[in-house]
């Protein structure tokens, strides 16, 4: 099962080269670009690892595509995604956030339900990979 | 291999040097900076070997992107950090890199101080340089030969890597005093070989030194009367003769004194002030300087 999230979530993964245009325009409107990984494809864990420190003062996209391959060696089988942080006054949050590498393979989430009281059903998603240990997940 | 270039085909380069936006950035170069001929006909040379470059580049006639990493050598204050400014805005206005910014280092930017620490200090400069200039002064003092542990050798090769390798990513700028430079490249001349341009700043003589503490001093709204002027040019020859004189940042260090010295002035007087004299330089501003103290030197 593919996962989705972020921008850009309904198109096709995007190429190196559409990531470096997208990086670009980050930078231009000087937002400091970072990468985070994980092997947990739950859709609720939300704090990913962070690769290295958000990088501010850079001007161009070829040296955080350096950083990414950088990522991408290290980690070919988690999932990175970049995030574009804007520093400026009020927003100071993420304003772009996409994911730039996935497994080769996805095997999905399980649907358990769980009967409590009174013959309600409690649902719980758990990924299949979950079961083994991290780091050893794809 | 170039192919289907139509046999009538001709080539404005007048209009390529204009449309690049070439010429204002010349011209500019030619009015903001006083003196430097050698140096200005040496950019205008890079100029227009960059523009033909480039050309040949879409005419197919040259796919490799050329060397562009230059050395500037030249006493202090003889306008190298001024000019790789505008050579920045020269290479991204050609195209050569991508965003244009300079980013200026030292020795302490790029090596560390314990084992490791310097390569991942080189590339966290080196990231942020890429599609600009990176511009390291005093660059011989990267290397010290006194001290083969010295970390400044790790720095160097990384930067000789990056210099060959991504050429189309970064242009390195090295500068510094020319005696020393040349002592650097002969001891490195991994350096030397990667460099294609090689520019010297001469000294400014006296009467540019004038000039150019007038346009200072017009920039900040500040005019020399003309007895000043007539000081100022003593202050020049006197300042020369003594040491750590270097030229357009002596004059600089000397105006901020002489700021100071009107605002004491200005304030010390009774009564209220003409607006005109908050912009004018007194001679006594000037002939205040210590320089004047001592006996001029006869050079």
């Amino acid at each position: 099962m593919r996962i989705t999230q972020g921008c850009f979530s309904f198109l096709p993964d995007l190429t190196d080269e559409q990531i470096s245009k997208q990086i670009q325009y980050c930078l231009d409107h000087g937002w400091a670009v970072s990468f985070e990984y994980t092997d947990d494809p739950h859709p609720r864990n939300t704090y990913w690892e962070m690769w290295g420190h958000p990088m501010f003062d850079i001007r161009d996209a070829k040296a955080i595509m350096g950083e990414l391959k950088e990522c991408r060696l290290m980690h070919g089988d988690c999932y990175i995604r970049l995030c574009a942080f804007d520093s400026t006054h009020t927003w100071e949050s993420l304003r772009m956030s996409f994911i730039v590498q996935r497994p080769a393979h996805e095997p999905g989430f399980m649907l358990t339900r769980q009967e409590a009281d009174g013959r309600n059903i409690r649902y719980e998603t758990r990924a299949y990979v979950a079961e083994k240990p991290e780091g050893t997940r794809y | 291999m170039p192919d289907a270039i139509a046999p009538d085909t001709m080539i404005d380069l007048r209009a390529e040097f204009s449309g690049a936006g070439l010429d204002t950035y010349l011209d500019e170069l030619e009015k903001d900076l006083v003196g430097l001929k050698p140096v200005k006909s040496r950019i205008r040379e890079i100029a227009s070997l960059l523009l033909i470059e480039r050309v040949r580049q879409r005419l197919g006639y040259t796919t490799e992107a050329p060397t562009l990493h230059m050395s500037f050598t030249g006493n202090p204050g003889t306008g190298k950090t001024t000019v790789a400014l505008r050579m920045a805005g020269i290479l991204k206005a050609l195209g050569f890199v991508r965003q244009g910014q300079l980013i200026s280092v030292t020795r302490d930017d790029l090596v560390g101080q314990y084992i490791g620490h310097t390569a991942p200090k080189t590339k966290e400069i080196l990231k942020k340089a890429i599609g600009g200039v990176l511009f390291i002064d005093e660059a011989y003092y990267l290397y010290r030969p006194d001290n083969e542990r010295d970390y400044g050798q790790e720095a160097i090769e990384i930067l000789l890597q990056v210099m060959e390798n991504q050429r189309e990513d970064l242009v390195v700028i090295l500068a510094g005093y020319a005696d020393r430079m040349e002592n650097f490249f002969t001891l490195n001349p991994g350096f030397r070989s990667r460099i294609a341009h090689h520019i010297d700043f001469p000294d400014y003589d006296n009467n540019e030194l004038l000039h150019i503490s007038e346009t200072m001093l017009a920039r900040q709204n500040y005019r020399l009367s003309p007895a000043a002027r007539e000081a100022m040019a003593a202050y020049i020859e006197r300042r020369r003769g003594q040491p750590y004189f270097s030229n357009a940042r002596s004059i600089r260090n000397a105006l901020d004194r002489a700021r100071l010295r009107q605002a004491g002035r200005l304030m010390a007087t009774e009564g209220k002030v003409k607006p005109e004299a908050l912009m004018l330089i007194e001679p006594s501003d000037i002939l205040a300087s210590r320089v004047f103290n001592k006996p001029a030197t006869d050079a």
